[in-house]
């Protein structure tokens, strides 16, 4: 362990050494000689190296330096909360699951160190004009950004090595206070790697020539910035909890003792928990991104949303559909936990029909692709009621109706083992369905008065009340439920361990349609831009200059993926064996 | 060991799936190529192509279409024949085009010189125009692209045909490097080359050749460095040689130049010793 973590330092050094003498140096020239227009490039211009594709080994790279920083962004957020929790219960298995998520976050942050390296390095070898240019403008940011990764190695070591340490009272407050420390700098981390990515989509700090103004902040607060540092923090918390609990849901497959399988379950249900309490916000803050492109740029929006890459939301649709059923399903199976639940498995089969039709609606497609005889019989390319299902107030409509729905499997998880005791339990409950059923209905009347009864411009007005209806159920319903079960009493203990195998299988598929969904949102993010390094400012004119095709995408995904899950694998593998201890026999002297 | 299998198949399928459901569920549109600039003989074009030229460009690289469709996100132009006369003589109108061709013009090149009514940028009160400029970012027309569109618009929307065919690309380059209608020169890959193009030699002493409206640098290698010398190209007034005048030199040869070049000029002037 201790010479992986070395790995973390080197790479750390190496990304600062390169930074110094590839980034900033021609940087700090710039700045003496005032800045120069974005370059004009040629083919020429980029190098071919071992005869090698470059966009495709900074595709891949890129994509595996963020799953995994991504990963080890996240786990710190949830370990600190953890742990608080621990220090506030005094239960000391929120600590030693705290630590457990910590311990497998190790290795994977040497590995997100090491790959960042690796797409520094690439990024020189193959774009090394790009390069030039952005650490132009962001001269001081790198130097800070390489900085930093010392402060966040430093204090994840402290951190990790001084878990069992910092143990009693103001230790223990020490403790939680470098991991508030270490989730700034991470944070800290996140924002900066952001701010040069949505400068390469909503230029700020230059003139239209691409000639930088000196201001490096108003290049950092660019038009992009906050909506993608919203979006991808929630959507890391997400899929570090997907990831753990993926981890869990292995290890509770190859546990060998009952307090074994009742630990990593109990870990796994906490991990599900941990993603679905992100997963759930996930939507609204991917709607606020688009709405943000569409308002930078109309023409990037309609790209985005209405070109070639509107059939990427439709494979998007069988993703989020595989997220959502395969995180209910996992809640459904944990139910056999509690000897109550059975009051409560004849609601499971209406919340799955609800949650598949709303993943249909979701998954049809605005235009279809018809032979000439179809497009005659049906009078268009859209059907005249089921046209509307493809557009946004349809969309809409489905993920609330979603988000509702995985609410209510949750509320009735919650509800399983618990009897209430209140007298006003009847009422109370008359209150939850009256707040779900209106709720639901507003929903749909703005859904469908929308997406029928109203011309283009307006049909994306439905979404903001849409949210706000979910929300204010979801807030109301959990506050409301909390009276109800005031003073409850449990039904028996929680059977910890009591869940079939197969729904360790859904804690698998929803880590893996987490990791593949970001390796598509992920091109997409950047296909926009198309033929641009920097939008309007910086033209690419590599000959791989132009957007791939949805399939060859997938692939590339694919293949990234399985690569990233190797790692992982690799990276669990290790947590395991650095507790593992083999005492040959005769080997050593006596 | 088994369970380990077991894990891993379900993740290869799964993932395979996905492949599988995007390679074979989806339909694989072929993207179009990044969009070049149009390759136009002017002097061969009678106005029936020009206005084909303007229909194409409207549909493709211009992607006007992207907007003015039939779904309402841009005001549709093919009634702009007779709205045109009525949008010049609004209040609200805060260009400065005195007839309909001016106006459709300023549409193309200021397009919030006058915003209709209800397609403004939120929060602006329609003052604001979410279209961006024609003739520059990714759009990018050339003058006689733009006057093509122009005549396309005039022509589609009702109007009488009033642009003319423009008679030149305004591209006076010649050489071998100058670029073909719609394609970018190619760079030079010599110093000499260079030196011809931008007529550095005219101001400037540079071996047998003696300019003498700017400083000698015959052997400027061997007394300025590599940044002194970049800063030199990119930003000529930042530093003035002692004797000479600030401004003779232009100082937007960086915008001209290819990186490629730029590196060429630096190398080849820091080995001048």
């Amino acid at each position: 362990m201790r010479k992986t973590l070395s790995f973390g330092f080197l790479a750390s050094l190496v990304a600062l050494v390169v930074c110094v003498l590839a980034g900033t140096g021609p940087a700090l020239a710039q700045e003496a000689a005032g800045f120069g227009p974005a370059p004009v490039l040629t083919a020429a211009d980029y190098p071919t190296v071992a005869g090698v594709n470059g966009r495709l080994v900074i595709w891949i790279v890129a994509q595996l330096h963020l799953w995994f920083a991504a990963f080890v962004l996240a786990v710190p957020i949830f370990v600190f909360i953890i742990e608080a929790i621990g220090m506030r219960t005094r239960d000391k298995r929120y600590d030693d699951m705290a630590y457990e998520f910590i311990k497998v976050s190790i290795t994977a942050y040497s590995i997100t160190a090491i790959l960042g390296g690796l797409l520094l390095f690439s990024l020189i070898l193959f774009y090394p004009h790009l390069f030039g240019y952005l650490s132009t403008i962001f001269s001081k940011s790198m130097f800070y950004y390489a900085l930093l990764f010392f402060g966040e190695s430093a204090v994840l070591y402290l951190y990790y090595y001084g878990w069992h340490w910092l143990q009693g009272d103001l230790r223990k407050w020490i403790h939680l206070s470098l991991g508030l420390l270490l989730n700034a700098i991470g944070t800290t981390l996140m924002l900066l790697a952001n701010a040069w990515l949505t400068f390469m989509m909503s230029p700020a700090g230059v003139d239209p020539a691409g000639v930088f103004n000196g201001n490096e902040w108003e290049a950092i607060h660019n038009f992009l910035w906050n909506p993608i540092n919203i979006h991808r923090f929630v959507a890391n918390i997400a899929y570090g909890g997907s990831i753990v609990g993926a981890y869990a849901a292995f290890k509770f497959l190859t546990a060998r003792t009952s307090q074994e399988k009742a630990h990593y379950d109990w870990m796994g249900y906490n991990a599900n928990f941990i993603a679905i309490c992100a997963l759930l916000p996930l939507p609204f803050a991917g709607y606020y991104l688009a709405a943000e492109i569409y308002a930078y740029s109309q023409q990037m929006g309609i790209t985005l949303m209405g070109g070639i890459f509107a059939w990427l939301f439709i494979i998007q649709a069988v993703l989020i559909g595989a997220l959502f059923l395969s995180a209910n399903y996992y809640l459904w199976c944990g139910m056999g936990r509690s000897d109550g639940a059975r009051r409560y498995y004849w609601a499971i089969k209406y919340i799955a029909i609800v949650l598949i039709g709303a993943f249909l609606v979701w998954f049809t497609p605005h235009t279809l692709v018809l032979t000439n005889s179809e497009l005659k019989s049906l009078g268009g390319p859209h059907h005249s009621i089921l046209g509307p299902l493809g557009i946004m107030p349809a969309k809409n409509t489905a993920v609330n109706l979603m988000i509702i729905f995985t609410f209510l499997s949750f509320l009735i998880y919650r509800r399983s083992n618990k009897v209430a005791t209140v007298s006003w339990e009847g009422m109370g409950n008359t209150l939850q369905v009256a707040l779900f059923t209106a709720g639901i209905l507003n929903i749909l009347f703005l859904g469908i008065y929308h997406g029928y009864f109203t011309n283009t411009v307006y049909k994306v007005a439905a979404s903001i009340p849409q949210v706000l209806t979910t929300f204010v159920v979801i807030v109301v319903s959990l506050v409301l439920d909390s009276f109800i079960y005031r003073g409850a009493r449990d039904v028996g203990p929680l059977h910890w361990g009591r869940i079939p195998d197969r729904a360790q299988y859904a804690l698998f598929l929803l880590a893996v349609a987490f990791t593949w969904l970001m390796g598509l949102m992920g091109y997409i993010r950047s296909g926009i831009r198309q033929h641009w390094h920097v939008v309007d400012i910086m033209r690419d004119n590599s000959p791989n200059a132009f957007t791939p095709t949805l399939g060859y995408a997938a692939n590339v995904v694919s293949v990234a993926a399985v690569i990233f899950l190797t790692l992982v694998i690799f990276v669990f593998w290790i947590a395991k064996v650095s507790s593992v201890k083999t005492l040959p026999a005769g080997y050593w002297k006596e | 060991m088994r369970q380990f299998l077991s894990v891993i198949a379900f993740m290869l399928i799964v993932i395979g799936s996905f492949s599988a459901y995007s390679n074979l569920g989806i339909p694989q549109i072929e993207p179009a190529p990044p969009p070049t600039e149009e390759v136009i003989d002017l002097g061969s074009m009678d106005m029936g192509q020009f206005l084909a030229l303007g229909d194409r460009i409207f549909n493709g690289k211009g992607t006007c279409t992207l907007c003015h469709n039939s779904l309402g996100r841009a005001p549709m132009l093919d009634q702009i024949g007779s709205n045109a006369q009525a949008r010049l003589d609004d209040a609200r109108y805060a260009g400065s085009a005195t007839d309909i061709e001016g106006y459709l013009r300023e549409s193309l090149t200021d397009p919030s010189a006058y915003v209709v009514a209800g397609f403004g940028k939120a929060g602006t009160n329609d003052t604001e125009s979410p279209m961006p400029g024609t003739e520059s970012g990714s759009i990018a027309l050339s003058g006689p692209e733009l006057a093509a569109v122009l005549a396309f618009l005039q022509d589609n929307g009702g109007l009488e045909v009033t642009v003319e065919i423009p008679t030149d690309m305004g591209d006076e380059a010649t050489d071998e490097n100058a670029a073909e209608p719609g394609e970018p020169r190619a760079p030079f890959t010599s110093f000499q080359d260079l030196s011809d193009e931008f007529a550095c030699e005219a101001c400037h002493t540079i071996g047998e050749e003696a300019g003498d409206l700017g400083p000698n640098l015959s052997a400027i290698g061997a007394t300025r460095d590599r940044d002194y010398i970049r800063r030199a190209l990119l930003d000529p007034n930042a530093e003035i040689a002692e004797g000479f005048e600030e401004g003779m030199m232009p100082d937007d040869l960086g915008t001209q130049l290819y990186a490629t070049e730029l590196e060429l000029l630096i190398d080849h002037l820091s080995q001048l010793k």
